[in-house]
């Protein structure tokens, strides 16, 4: 394999699984030209004029879909770890004998441990996406055929828009839908808020299928995914586990160390001035996130002070902002809990959104890069900054890229993450992977205080008269290696062979995953 | 009877979290050989392994299977945890293994230090340790006594050890609750030669127990060339321990505090702890009362709900209205409200101010009594004043130069 060094410093493939790719060449430094994918015409000729899709099972429409020996197959995350409808379809795609499928879900969960055993007989080629839990150990081994390719959200869409990946068959599970296709997620026992990871799929793919376990007569209102891009629908008893799909109710966390980290937050919101009338900020469903969204709240009312908008990740926290009148609106890209899917079923001013509103790197313009800041997580960050999602310090493949490197465009990117768990630093000096460069991040908050990229120095500034605990990254660095008796060692890793490349946003390849020894 | 040849020591377990577990096999012949496993292997494996077999050096263990299972424990904990095991296999070995003292362990304290608040971590639980001081409290008590099961005195003895050694608690006091008498006398011997702060001594009823600890704190102070001072805090726990609060509390000029546990108390006399706490309001007032004879600290007991802020403010403002000038916490989310309820408050600043000035106007002037609209102000009325300022202006509530700034 031809690796060559980007501009980030990382030794990147140029081809991955056969086709050429781009080497990072910097943040804001790579602009396609040419024209965007071009999905075939089709005529209503050939589809009924009564508007009824509907086939009598996942198998059949796969058939009629034209399913065949190497295709690619997408799906989406949101029934997340509830999601039993893509293990059904691999089971599927198993019995009619095709080989070489390459997967390409939004994301993957525990529960698509499922599907080892098809990557193991050759049903499944490789995977296109996040890969958590034993799906990123299987990969991380060196055990997958293809090489893993880890996109963000808006890089998802990218992909699909310019070309880079074409779907042959997407299969999309609907909460509810109607004989023609149109579908949504705010109803239904399979009931998960949005569906908006599969909008470029239903507009791009060759085949879409709509499966869904609340079949109702046409017309479903309102319809999140068109009917008019929809080929075949099917009905199915049940798309997954409804507890696991949506909590019933997102935990705050009670770590104490946690909790200081999610004050901290708000008081740098505060501090900074970023909490002002008519501002805007976006934090995840995380527990310190949560706890960060309570406190912030607070804060917001002593103040009299209200959000123009939020944008979730949107968990019962940031409906009762929205409720209590604190925001104007909630732009959401994931429901969270129940509480998240009724107050976007039923309040308007809770607006679905997807990665091509949000996040597309290759649109005109994105809502990501209009906030006033976003509170992210990290397995790791370095000394310059840098930060990793995807990996753990041991090397192994953890966690899926979602919206974070798109959200790191946002007016000030702050990472609210311990500096260690248990003995394992999380400000290192140099990240296992880059996942972020360290020009995009500007704040660090740990339990051991706030480290500012010396790059803003309008926020130094903000915060010379304040109490925050200012530091730089490099003393925090070295306290955490003090405590944990020294520099953490390399994950042992085989650097000849990689197993996953890191997409940036733009499309280019920023980093390399390599198989780990044993 | 044959003599034991393994012991082990530490936790194990899917729950367990920055804690390991160590077996030692003793062997007549051969190496040593370790096994181990762990969840940070790739990035401190070589550092476990050099650890392990350092310590072997040290104590001159040289043939053995050395079983290890950790879970994340930092090198403090992985110590204490070889040590226990040995010493579980040769109680009567006196040799110690100490890590060595971060330079920033060093700081002092004084009797008069503040105390409001002072947070309970559980002596054999390595995990709460490091972040402990971020949290702020005024000190920190790392705890021999009720939060150590009776089988695990001996680790945490050793762990506390090492942890005043290598802990850095961020300018709290460093405090050591040790166990009743007579197993308390022992605790010192890991605690006093370490920069303990301050001592509590839990159920006391007598002066002659605080004698006894005094006097071997004095010992050790000598054997080890301890200069600084260090402090003590009895606990008055039981009907016995209330009637005998003075005596108590003026036993020791060591003692620079006393305080009141009310569990134990509460059973002592027949009932149960009530939120109005009626049955506790003799005994409270009495701690105050011998403490404040005694010119010391009245300090409160812990409060134990840790979800409702309310109340505990409530119980924070009762307790200083009472007399009390601390509260113990059983979770770091109770910190900030007992701080920040302890402060003066602005009616309390504005009166000290006066008084500071009327005093500094009459020694001017050399008058020799001072007094305040139709009030005479006497020494300690000053001293308190004075103290009410000092703990306004550390605590940013009050500008340093409050005297010029109107």
């Amino acid at each position: 394999m031809k690796l060559v060094k980007n501009a980030a410093g990382r030794k990147v493939p140029t081809v991955v699984n056969g086709f050429k790719s781009i080497p990072f060449k910097g943040v804001n430094k790579y602009k396609p030209t040419g024209v965007k994918a071009k999905p075939k015409i089709n005529s209503c000729i050939d589809y009924p004029s009564s508007g009824d899709k509907t086939v009598r099972s996942l198998k059949e429409a796969l058939k009629k879909a034209g399913l065949k020996d190497g295709m690619t197959i997408s799906t989406h995350h949101h029934l997340r770890n509830g999601d039993v409808l893509t293990n059904k379809l691999f089971d599927a795609i198993k019995s009619l004998g095709v080989k070489n499928i390459r997967w390409f879900p939004s994301a993957s969960f525990p529960c698509h441990s499922h599907l080892i055993k098809y990557l193991d007989d050759g049903t499944i080629h490789h995977i296109e996406g996040s890969m958590n839990g034993p799906l990123g150990r299987y990969a991380s081994e060196g055990k997958m055929k293809g090489l893993g390719v880890l996109r963000s959200h808006g890089g998802r869409y990218q992909s699909v828009q310019d070309g880079e990946v074409k779907i042959d068959i997407a299969v999309i599970a609907a909460p509810t839908a109607d004989p023609f296709g149109n579908a949504t997620g705010v109803r239904g026992k399979s009931a998960c808020g949005l569906l908006g990871f599969a909008l470029a799929d239903s507009e791009y793919a060759e085949k879409s299928i709509v499966v869904t376990d609340n079949l109702i007569p046409f017309p479903c209102i309102p319809w999140q995914i068109q009917g008019n891009n929809i080929d075949y629908v099917v009905e199915i008893d049940s798309l997954g586990d409804p507890k696991k799909i949506v909590s019933g109710t997102t935990q705050v966390t009670k770590s104490p160390d946690r909790l200081l980290i999610a004050d901290l937050v708000a008081q740098f919101f505060e501090e900074t001035g970023i909490m002002k009338d008519g501002f805007s900020f976006q934090a995840g469903a995380g527990g310190t996130n949560l706890a960060f969204a309570l406190n912030l709240k607070e804060k917001m009312k002593a103040k009299e002070i209200k959000a123009r908008f939020i944008r979730g990740g949107s968990t019962k926290y940031l409906v009762e902002m929205l409720e209590e009148g604190l925001t104007d609106y909630i732009l959401d890209g994931q429901t969270f809990d129940l509480d998240g899917v009724r107050s976007m079923r039923e309040n308007p001013n809770h607006v679905n959104t997807s990665p091509f509103t949000s996040y597309n790197f290759h649109g005109k313009g994105n809502f990501a890069s209009m906030l006033d800041a976003v509170v992210l997580g990290a397995t790791e960050v370095d000394i310059n900054f840098n930060a990793n999602v995807a990996s753990h310090s041991d090397g192994y493949l953890l966690h899926g890229i979602g919206g974070w490197q798109n959200c790191l465009f946002s007016k000030c990117t702050i990472l609210a993450i311990p500096s260690f768990r248990d003995r394992i630093p999380v400000i290192v000096d140099e990240v296992t992977t880059l996942c972020g460069p360290g020009e995009l991040i500007d704040v660090i908050i740990t339990e051991r205080g706030i480290a500012i990229n010396p790059k803003r120095k309008d926020l130094l500034k903000a915060v010379k008269k304040s109490n925050l605990p200012i530091r730089t990254i490099k003393e925090i660095y070295d306290e955490v290696n003090d405590l944990c008796g020294g520099k953490p060692a390399k994950p042992k890793v085989d650097k000849n062979t990689i197993i996953a490349v890191i997409k940036w946003v733009d499309g280019t390849i920023l980093d390399s995953v390599y198989k780990v020894k044993k | 009877m044959s003599k034991l040849n393994k012991a082990s020591a530490g936790k194990k377990g899917p729950k367990v979290r920055s804690d390991c577990f160590i077996e030692i096999e003793e062997r007549k012949s051969g190496a040593i050989k370790l096994n181990f496993k762990s969840k940070v292997q790739s990035m401190y494996g070589t550092q476990i392994e050099d650890q392990i077999f350092n310590l072997c050096r040290h104590f001159g263990l040289r043939h053995a299977i050395i079983s290890v299972e950790d879970a994340g424990a930092l090198p403090f904990t992985i110590a204490a945890r070889f040590e226990l095991a040995l010493k579980r296999l040769h109680p009567d070995w006196k040799c110690e293994y100490l890590p060595e003292l971060n330079s920033k362990n060093k700081y002092r304290t004084t009797k008069d230090k503040l105390r409001r608040s002072r947070l309970y971590l559980p002596g054999n639980e390595p995990k709460f340790y490091p972040n402990a001081g971020l949290h702020q409290p005024d000190g920190i008590i790392l705890d021999l006594e009720d939060s150590v099961a009776p089988t695990e005195k001996d680790a945490a003895q050793l762990l506390v050890r090492n942890a005043l050694r290598t802990i850095d608690f961020y300018g709290s006091e460093r405090m050591v609750r040790i166990n009743q008498l007579p197993k308390g006398l022992d605790d010192l011997d890991y605690i006093v030669p370490h920069n303990v702060h301050v001592i509590l001594i839990p159920k006391v009823e007598s002066a002659d127990q605080i004698k006894q600890i005094e006097t071997k704190v004095k010992e050790l102070k000598k054997n080890f060339k301890i200069k600084n001072d260090i402090y003590f805090m009895p606990i008055i726990e039981s009907a016995l321990g209330v009637e005998k609060a003075f005596e108590i509390a003026s036993a020791s000029k060591f003692n620079c505090s006393l305080a009141v546990g009310l569990e134990d108390y509460t059973a002592d006399i027949g009932t149960q702890r009530s939120n109005e706490g009626t049955e506790s309001f003799m005994a409270r007032s009495k701690v105050v009362n011998a403490a404040k004879a005694a010119g010391i600290q009245a300090i409160d007991t812990v409060f134990s709900d840790v979800n409702d802020m309310k109340a505990l403010k409530n119980s924070v403002i009762e307790a200083k209205q009472l007399g009390f000038e601390g509260k113990g916490c059983i979770h770091p989310r109770q910190i900030n409200v007992i701080n920040k309820e302890f402060l003066p408050t602005e009616e309390e600043i504005e009166k000290a101010k006066k008084i500071v000035i009327a005093f500094e106007e009459a020694k001017s002037k050399g008058i020799g009594v001072v007094s305040l609209g139709s009030k005479m102000i006497d020494a300690p009325v000053v001293k308190r004043a004075e103290r009410t300022i000092k703990l306004a202006v550390d605590n940013k509530i009050l500008q340093p130069n409050w005297k010029y700034s109107n």
